[in-house]
């Protein structure tokens, strides 16, 4: 008869940790910029039908790295807690916060409780009001939970990004200046990206109820050469 | 509230009404048996919709009746269902706004979840699942029968489509009204009508259905001069959902009152 071996419980949340970062950081990294016309999301992501990047609700959109499924998966459930709510109560009940805690909540409880964590990190923004200001909640695999209000930055190896816009971003960068800063960031020295190997995607007044727009590979490359 | 996860053999897809049901969030208002009695309840009553050249024109009175009663002088019957497509409703006005609700939730919830837009014929398809899972309750005297139009973006025209309480739907080639006041404002449209109408063309008539409507069916209402209440005309065009202007609308009744007067008859 075999005994389980015993496994110290630091090692096994160390291995799950490796684990999860590990499978983040094979994929490509994500970055979010609030600038003074709205939030301005951006994907190093060639794919133009498989998105890491969604609507929720009116004004909260979600963007995903990491393995495809396991994001996409909490981007619909993201939209159905939305749409739920939404329906139930009143459109204007919707907000993003009580929806990271979810997020959190759920991405806690597998990280502890299951064999293998999600290998995801997920961002939900919401686009700000007169009463609420914009916002970014960041989560990662094990379910950490932290707010941006200036930008975040998803992925694998996030720490020469982030010092690159921490250093340049200002508080009255318009659409454009964000997007160059993000795709400069994101593109770092060697290589220069275009908009058919970008995804990006907006929240922004002025486009009727629903403040979430893509742009397509025309007008990023519009926006990037202004 | 938890995340609403499911495993995939049980996943609701893009379904936001089966995903209520999943979730045991009560929808719609059960079928109690009996007959409900019509002064218990309001009603809403005259839609029109008629086709155009560069899409279509819908509009509703504003009335909702309890029995003989007026219950609301400025009831919305006519709504947007999502970006390229309106739908207006006849019948008992509860179970027929909490409909809309749903309906406009479902095409939202759909592109959302699935990255695209349902086709035009899809949207009347899901309508009629709505309204054929009411049949219960129209049975019981609460029944609501809705107007659905919209701009086919992938036939670059607009498309009326009628239903009936069983939840039948038939598409109707140039115009359609629905509701208590309807087989008159029927008449009138048929008798203006042609193929290729401009938009004003088509906004004035279906403004003249609703006059003719309102003066011949107690529960339709005409317009409100007194308090300023008028019809709710929309268009839906490749442009997409657009209200027409309560001032243009207004205009249009006072000089349809106008052209009466001068033409000698009562207005």
């Amino acid at each position: 008869m075999s005994m389980p071996y015993y496994v110290a419980p630091e090692q096994v949340m160390k291995d799950r940790a490796e684990y999860a970062q590990k499978g983040i950081a094979r994929g490509r990294s994500l970055v979010a910029i609030v600038h003074a016309e709205g939030i301005v999301i951006v994907a190093d992501n060639p794919s133009h039908s498989l998105h890491k990047i969604g609507e929720i609700y009116d004004r909260i959109a979600f963007a995903g790295v990491g393995k495809y499924n396991e994001f996409d998966q909490l981007r619909v459930s993201g939209i159905r807690h939305a749409d739920t709510k939404g329906y139930a109560y009143s459109r204007e009940d919707v907000e993003a916060r009580s929806l990271a805690n979810l997020y959190a909540q759920y991405l806690g409880q597998v990280f502890t409780n299951e064999m293998k964590p999600l290998e995801v990190e997920i961002l939900v923004a919401e686009l700000g009001t007169e009463l609420r200001p914009n916002q970014l909640y960041h989560i990662a695999y094990e379910g950490t939970i932290t707010d941006e209000s200036r930008f975040a930055v998803l992925g694998g190896e996030t720490e020469g990004i982030a010092a690159v816009l921490d250093e340049q971003w200002q508080a009255d960068w318009n659409l454009s200046a964000a997007l160059k800063a993000a795709v400069g960031a994101l593109a770092g020295d060697d290589r220069t990206l275009r908009g058919s190997q970008l995804e990006v995607a907006v929240l922004a007044d002025g486009f009727g109820r629903r403040a979430f727009r893509r742009l397509d590979d025309d007008e990023i490359d519009g926006l990037l050469d202004t | 509230m938890t995340l609403p996860l499911f495993s995939t053999t049980d996943d609701p897809g893009p379904d936001f009404a089966g995903l209520m049901q999943r979730l045991r969030v009560p929808s719609g208002v059960p079928a109690t048996g009996g007959t409900a009695e019509s002064t218990r309840f309001r009603h809403g009553t005259t839609v029109v919709a008629l086709r155009f050249a560069d899409g279509v024109v819908m509009a509703g009175d504003r009335r909702a009746t309890e029995g003989h009663s007026i219950a609301h002088r400025a009831m919305q019957k006519v709504f947007p269902a999502d970006r390229y497509s309106a739908v207006a409703i006849a019948g008992a006005a509860g179970p027929a706004v909490e409909m809309v609700r749903l309906f406009q939730t479902q095409l939202e919830h759909y592109e959302k979840v699935e990255g695209v837009v349902l086709s035009l014929e899809g949207k009347a398809n899901q309508l009629s699942q709505m309204v054929r899972a009411h049949l219960p309750m129209a049975m019981q005297g609460l029944a609501v029968v809705p107007l659905f139009a919209g701009y086919d973006l992938s036939r670059g025209a607009g498309r009326i489509f009628t239903y009936d309480v069983t939840g039948g739907h038939y598409e109707e080639s140039e115009y359609n009204a629905t509701g208590s006041g309807g087989r008159d404002a029927r008449t009138t449209i048929k008798l203006g009508y042609r193929a290729g109408l401009s938009r004003d063309e088509a906004v004035e008539l279906a403004i003249q259905a609703l006059y003719e409507a309102a003066d011949e069916d107690s529960a339709t209402g005409g317009p409100d001069l007194i308090r300023g209440i008028y019809p709710l005309v929309a268009t839906v065009t490749a442009s997409g959902f657009e209200s027409v202007e309560e001032a243009e609308v207004a205009e249009l009744f006072a000089s349809l009152i106008e052209r009466r007067r001068a033409e000698g008859h009562q207005p």
